[in-house]
């Protein structure tokens, strides 16, 4: 058998987008030896596994795929936001990353920032001025919107950066995911990080793409620091 | 007695894509683990009937849990698996009490008639151990396109005196399956092999 060639497709009949398999994983986190609360610790991952469209060689012009996956990373948070069986208001931190298989690039890991970032926070309610949304992006806008006025919650939750980490790695590879409050980024109580793995991907032509979300702080979190109560200059940090 | 559970793990696992193959409908695999403390930690015990108990609970717990999952009616869950770690304060003999005895019948319930053995695996670990949970045709055990395996694993689990129990789910066969044999149309499902 001869071996299989990446990127065998000529450039111009490529699709960039090509999912070939989808992850989610949700951990309902009851206890820590310590006394149970009253309400578990939800927190989730979901992974897609895209054909990666620039593994093989050099590519300067990157940025058509940062755009394509704008739809992407809407599928993705509405498919975890389902797994965990939770509404965008009941989401309190947040994360993504990336794994690029081994023909590929750490920059083409870093094309999911945009996209994994906005999609996500777009998603549970945030109403910045993001330049170029696409058709889909506006319509869940909209809806996320709507609950969030009916809830009379802030007008705009998810303020904070989403933390991430990326790496090039071999089918398998584990990464650890961070968390961070979605308001403010120096809530201590909900640092946090899920490790994510697929095994048998990413293959070499393959990347990675993750999203987290958690319902909440670690499960006795205890060292002080700023709350979610004290947050005061939603600037994204405190 | 009932299982004390820590933590509760499902994952789904959709293929989309094989080998450059669309492959519609996807397949579909789910697993569920329970992080449980191990009531026989430490000590020698003749009498494991607690470990059985606990068994029956979550064969009912985590095969639900997988149904749900894959948002699936019971009657359309294909294969089924179910494994054990157990913390290096146990031993063997505890998973063998957990998945043997009692575990299947509400799992067979859970996934709705089931007249095939369910394929299991066992081991000790620590946390973050790997278990490779086997899957077969849960009406026909000779059906050869839903042999297959799925990697189960906890980051944090099983410490010393725990151990992580695992139910695998699929509403589907391999992606790509032809390598002929006992075809699921095929199957009278009767004696749990054809």
């Amino acid at each position: 058998m001869s071996p299989v060639k990446l990127n065998d497709k000529k450039e111009n009949e490529m699709s960039l987008i090509q999912i070939c398999r989808v992850f989610t994983q949700v951990e309902t986190i009851l206890h820590e030896f310590g006394s149970a609360p009253a309400a578990p610790q939800i927190r989730g991952a979901v992974a897609a596994v895209l054909t990666n469209p620039y593994a093989g060689k050099y590519h300067a012009d990157i940025l058509p795929m940062m755009e394509a996956l704008n739809p992407v990373g809407l599928e993705m948070a509405n498919t975890l936001l389902r797994a965990m069986r939770k509404q965008p208001e009941q989401i309190n931190s947040y994360g993504k990353g990336a794994i690029v298989g081994s023909a590929g690039e750490l920059e083409h890991g870093a094309l999911w920032h945009v996209p994994g970032g906005y999609a996500m926070r777009e998603l549970l309610g945030w109403h910045g001025d993001r330049a170029g949304y696409t058709q889909a992006q506006s319509q869940t806008k909209n809806s996320s919107t709507a609950n969030l006025a009916g809830d009379a919650k802030p007008r705009s939750r998810p303020l904070a950066i989403v933390p991430s980490t990326k790496k090039v790695g071999s089918p398998g590879t584990r990464l650890d995911v961070p968390l961070t409050h979605i308001t403010a980024s120096y809530v201590r109580s909900h640092f946090d990080a899920i490790e994510v793995s697929l095994p048998g991907a990413p293959a070499a032509d393959e990347l990675v793409l993750i999203l987290v979300m958690s319902t909440g702080a670690r499960i006795h979190a205890r060292v002080g620091g700023l709350t979610p109560d004290g947050i005061s200059q939603f600037d994204g940090q405190r | 007695m009932k299982a004390e559970i820590r933590k509760l793990i499902v994952q789904v696992d959709e293929t989309r894509v094989e080998m450059g193959q669309s492959i519609d409908p996807p397949t579909r695999r789910a697993v569920a683990m329970a992080v449980i403390a191990n009531p026989f930690a430490g000590r020698y015990s003749d009498n494991l009937d607690a470990l059985s108990d606990i068994g029956a609970e979550l064969g009912k717990l985590l095969g639900e849990q997988c149904v749900e999952a894959l948002n699936i009616q019971p009657s359309q869950a294909e294969s089924y698996g179910k494994a054990a770690i157990v913390g290096e304060g146990g031993e063997l003999e505890h998973a063998a009490a957990l998945l043997h005895p009692k575990l299947g019948a509400p799992l067979r319930e859970a996934v709705e008639k089931g007249a095939a053995l369910v394929p299991s695996a066992k081991k000790m670990g620590g946390l973050g151990t790997a278990i490779d949970v086997p899957l077969g045709h849960k009406d026909a055990a000779f059906v050869r396109s839903h042999f297959d395996a799925i990697e189960a694993r906890v980051a944090d689990a099983p410490r010393a005196n725990e151990i992580v129990v695992v139910v695998a789910v699929t509403d589907s066969g391999r992606p790509l399956a032809r390598i002929g044999g006992l075809q699921k149309h095929e199957i009278k499902g009767q004696d749990g092999l054809r």
